[in-house]
């Protein structure tokens, strides 16, 4: 008797309802490539838990057609070939629909070419140019975050009005980093602006303060953008070594990505400027949409989890997961999808699409993906530090972030 | 930055990295000089002195300094305990075999990475530095830490310098260095003196990770390039060495911070490994070792 009411209880919960019409259906498969280890493992931690909450949400509201979506997480390491074997594992194992939510360009460069022989849909939340330029392949998408080419382009006006003329840049020396190095000079030099220094830092390096003398003396503006666990101890080094004598700082978010911007050391950063993907801090114009992402994410205003104040999240990027989940449901539901064969269906859907209004499934702001290039465009937003906090103080277009197509991939065949 | 500044620039950062190093070095060439094994899980040992120094000084509030120095005392004396548990349940058994004990320090060296990476996550952990002053030297600013790193390593080495030279532990381990058959028939507890040697092995390398941690952050992955760099200075200043340990770890250290600074970071490694080749060509035995019969 006890069973049978307990039964009719979670047939009354509204989620529950909307499946019992399909309540034969299997789960939708997402194989989620996640960085729980090396060097990605902050972004992999909030990674998974946006990628939780939205699954969550979106299965509350009845799922892919009424079937509900099941996430199948694979470990990579931050490491390119164990991100080909998860693949492998997602399509031949675990028989997943799709494959989804790398961020580091090199796994993504490393596991894209293994999607395409896999023929499984891989959507990728990275920001490497790599989709848009034709590197990869008609199975690889990036339509929930935008691509470095296009942040750095709209950055470059603002640094050059706003910060200073001549930059010297500190970036990592991969793939992600020469993005940066290569689009945003190119953008820089086209406003006018010079590029009096590049400093490349190896991934790996756990000391910064050896590369800072070669800075050249006249740089007004330091263009900085760190990755990996030792981004902390890059900007303290960076403080160290300026002091109050720095130049202006502009950096990417990246450099402080999972940090207390509180911690001590930092207090040299206030009145920089930052490029945020999505603001940190909760901003006095705050959205409805982002209040509830923020919410269901288990985010607090401060961009720290709500139930640790000290870990704080990967704000700036991890909305990509939220967005792109969202878009493989709409591509789904609208090409019809029933199975791993209606993969190219899958994907021409999603190649169909266009404008992605601001919206609860996209909470960082309106978008326009470009189907032929697989790649998606969007607002960016430059911060101030002020008193501890990244202020809002401006938000780019989502036409300044447009830039010439590379790559038809509608083209290729499937 | 003008040449002047520039070179004590990369001089300051060069002594800094030298004074870790020569620890970390130190606990090798000990464990290599008594023992006469190859521990390939010391950079291990170093990590797990920085993840410990990070875990004991989270339990500390208020002032940095007081959480620094508890991690100062209990990191280096648990990863001692550590080295020795595996000593005791591991090495022993294999008779400190030359080449057996190379592949099973290669098994406790993933162990110990993965129980860290189990047991606190993968995440970087920074600990405060234990004084936070910025010198204002002109031309550039230089944490006042990073001397008080220099100066704490010096110490450090003369103390493990004055118990090997003046103590009636030292002696044993002196003797048992020389030849373990006759210490044991002088009745010597070899089994002991080696579980000692190998546990302060690890705690030596585990104090350098304390003092680095301020600066660096504790992460599970950190071991591997201090391994390779303590190896260099090791076969460079002589196995057992550790004159020779000290004299390796500050040219190491030193060029590697200068050329760091004025060519980059990995011509100062591949220029490292050169010089390995130069000394085993011309010195075998290293700088400062002597020939075995």
């Amino acid at each position: 008797m006890k069973g049978v009411a307990a039964a009719g209880s979670i047939a009354a919960m509204p989620g529950f309802v909307r499946y019992s019409q399909a309540a034969s259906s299997s789960p939708i498969k997402i194989g989620f490539q996640v960085h729980r280890t090396g060097i990605g493992a902050a972004y992999g931690r909030w990674y998974d838990r946006t990628t939780q909450a939205a699954v969550k949400v979106l299965n509350d509201a009845g799922g892919v057609n009424g079937r509900p979506i099941e996430i199948v997480a694979e470990d990579d390491g931050t490491d390119p070939k164990r991100g080909a074997e998860a693949l492998e594992k997602f399509a031949n194992q675990h028989n997943c629909d799709v494959a989804f939510g790398t961020l580091f360009s090199h796994v993504v460069i490393g596991s894209a070419p293994r999607a395409g022989e896999l023929k499984l849909p891989y959507f990728v939340v990275s920001e490497g140019h790599h989709v848009a330029s034709g590197m990869l392949n008609r199975y690889t998408l990036q339509p929930g975050i935008t691509d470095v080419k296009s942040q750095v382009q709209a950055m470059a006006p603002f640094v050059k009005e706003n910060v200073g003329k001549k930059v010297t840049m500190i970036y990592p020396d991969f793939a992600f980093g020469h993005d940066h190095r290569d689009y945003f000079s190119a953008a820089f030099e086209a406003q006018g602006g010079e590029i009096v220094g590049k400093v490349p830092i190896p991934p790996t390096e756990s000391s910064f303060s050896k590369y800072f003398p070669k800075i050249p003396r006249d740089t007004e503006v330091i263009y900085h953008v760190m990755v990996g666990p030792a981004v902390l101890t890059f900007v303290k080094e960076l403080g160290e070594f300026y002091g109050s004598k720095s130049p202006k700082l502009f950096g990417f978010i990246d450099s402080l990505e999972a940090v207390d911007l509180n911690t001590p050391g930092l207090e040299f950063l206030d009145g920089s400027y930052f490029w945020e993907g999505n603001p940190r801090y909760a901003q006095a114009d705050q959205t409805e949409h982002d209040k509830f992402y923020r919410n269901a994410v288990g985010v607090d205003a401060n961009g720290a989890s709500v139930s640790d104040p000290k870990d704080v999240s990967t704000y700036a990027h991890m909305f990509g997961c939220w967005e792109t989940l969202h878009i493989i449901k709409k591509g789904m539901e609208e090409s019809g999808y029933a199975g791993v064969k209606d993969r190219a269906k899958l994907i021409e859907a999603v190649e169909s699409m266009s404008n992605m209004p601001l919206s609860q499934a996209h909470p960082q702001g309106a978008k326009i993906f470009n189907g032929k290039t697989h790649q998606t465009f969007g607002h960016q937003y430059i911060t101030k530090m002020t008193n501890g906090k990244l202020v809002l103080a401006h938000t780019t277009s989502i036409e300044d972030t447009f830039y010439p197509d590379e790559v038809d991939y509608t083209k290729q065949s499937f | 930055m003008d040449l002047g500044p520039y070179l004590l620039f990369a001089s300051l950062e060069g002594l800094v990295h030298a004074a870790v190093l020569s620890l970390i070095a130190l606990g090798l060439s000990l464990v290599f000089g008594v023992m006469r094994i190859v521990n390939v899980a010391h950079g291990e040992f170093f990590m797990l002195g920085a993840i410990l120094a990070w875990w004991v000084s989270s339990f500390v509030l208020g002032n940095p300094a007081l959480g620094f120095l508890l991690a100062l005392l209990v990191a280096p004396i648990i990863a001692g305990i550590i080295a020795m548990f595996s000593d005791w349940l591991i090495l022993k058994h294999l008779k400190y075999d030359p080449e057996a004990t190379i592949i099973a320090t290669i098994g406790i060296l993933y162990i110990i990475q993965q129980a860290a990476l189990m047991t606190f996550g993968p995440d970087a952990r920074p600990v405060e530095q234990p004084f936070n002053i910025r010198l204002d030297l002109y031309w550039f600013g230089f944490s006042a830490y990073k001397f008080f790193v220099i100066l704490a390593s010096i110490i450090l080495l003369l103390s493990v310098w004055l118990v090997m030279t003046k103590t009636k532990f030292g002696l044993l381990l002196r003797a048992t260095q020389l030849d373990s058959e006759t210490a044991q028939a002088f009745g010597i507890p070899i089994s002991t003196v080696y579980s000692l040697v190998f546990g302060a092995g690890a705690a030596i390398a585990a104090v350098g990770a304390v003092l680095i941690v301020p600066i660096q952050q504790a992460h599970y992955l950190m071991g591997s390039e201090p391994l390779l760099l303590a190896f260099i200075v090791v076969i460079i200043g002589g196995l057992g060495s550790l004159r020779g340990t000290v004299a390796a770890a500050v040219l190491i250290g030193m060029s590697d911070g200068i050329i760091s600074v004025f060519f980059s970071p990995t011509l100062a490694k591949i220029l490292a490994t050169l010089l390995v080749v130069f000394v085993l060509l011309i010195r075998p035995n290293g700088l400062f070792g002597t020939a075995k019969v």
